[in-house]
């Protein structure tokens, strides 16, 4: 099964709801209680990111019998330096996203420590891609 | 400890899921930080946070967590209220702050996480 959804940049009024849909499904299919945390905390926390960060952005879903593949393709800035923008405590955010709870510094590192396999790459001035794989047997990160 | 019992003990009121204030919560976080509150693995948690906005009610709903505490007098908007309920959410104000809310339930018996 796939699914995509659109996220638009700066909408904290729906940041979330991909996410929201998706652990709908999850829950729907029988998927393990703590399984679907992981995905969605991972979802979400990048969701969140786009909106943040981006202008707009694409999540696709892949859900087949033995994993969750989340790729989360953004229009935006870009990240000048992943190993830096990986480290806890590091952010770029407005006081705006600030104000809403988040840009502390804490999403992607969160992303790493729920996510089975996890690859972000980045193009300054163009945009970042998230591609985040949780496998459904419940293997730790 | 069940909801109703944490309102009378913070002079608190819920303005969501009032159906539901029987329910038993045993451990408590308390934050304005959502990324913070995406870490925690508990079950009957209750999150104490002076955050209110939608996101508090999605970070919530990510976590598994089914009852809010809004301290310091923060409002909750129909917005919010709206999701909650769809949610099956319970959300309570109170006008302690953060550290006499999170202390005075302490003291009453609900644990921390860690």
């Amino acid at each position: 099964m796939s699914f995509e959804y659109k996220v638009q940049g700066g909408d904290f009024t729906h940041a979330g709801y991909a996410s929201s849909q998706v652990k709908k499904m999850l829950k729907q299919l029988g998927v393990d209680n703590t399984v679907i945390k992981r995905v969605v905390v991972c979802l979400y926390e990048a969701e969140v990111n786009i909106v943040a960060h981006a202008w707009d952005g694409i999540i696709n879903i892949v859900l087949d019998t033995d994993s969750v593949f989340m790729k989360l393709t953004d229009n935006g800035p870009g990240i000048p330096d992943i190993e830096l923008a990986m480290q806890k405590g590091f952010s770029t955010a407005s006081p705006e996203v600030r104000e809403m709870g988040f840009g502390a510094g804490m999403g992607l590192p969160n992303i790493s420590a729920n996510a089975d396999r996890f690859i972000i790459t980045s193009e300054p001035g163009r945009g970042t891609t998230l591609e985040i794989t949780i496998n459904l047997n419940g293997t730790a990160a | 400890m069940k909801l109703e019992e944490i309102c009378s003990v913070l002079n608190g009121t819920v303005v969501c899921g009032s159906d539901r204030a029987d329910r038993e919560v045993t451990h408590a976080f308390a934050s304005d930080l959502m990324s913070d509150v995406l870490t925690v693995n508990c079950n009957n948690l209750l999150l104490i946070t002076g955050l209110a906005n939608l996101q508090t009610i999605r970070t919530a709903e990510m976590s598994d967590i089914d009852c809010i505490l809004f301290v310091r007098n923060k409002s909750v908007t129909p917005e919010m209220k709206k999701l909650a309920e769809e949610l099956g959410m319970t959300l309570i104000t109170c006008p302690r702050t953060m550290f006499r809310a999170s202390g005075e339930l302490y003291r009453a018996g609900i644990k921390p996480l860690f």
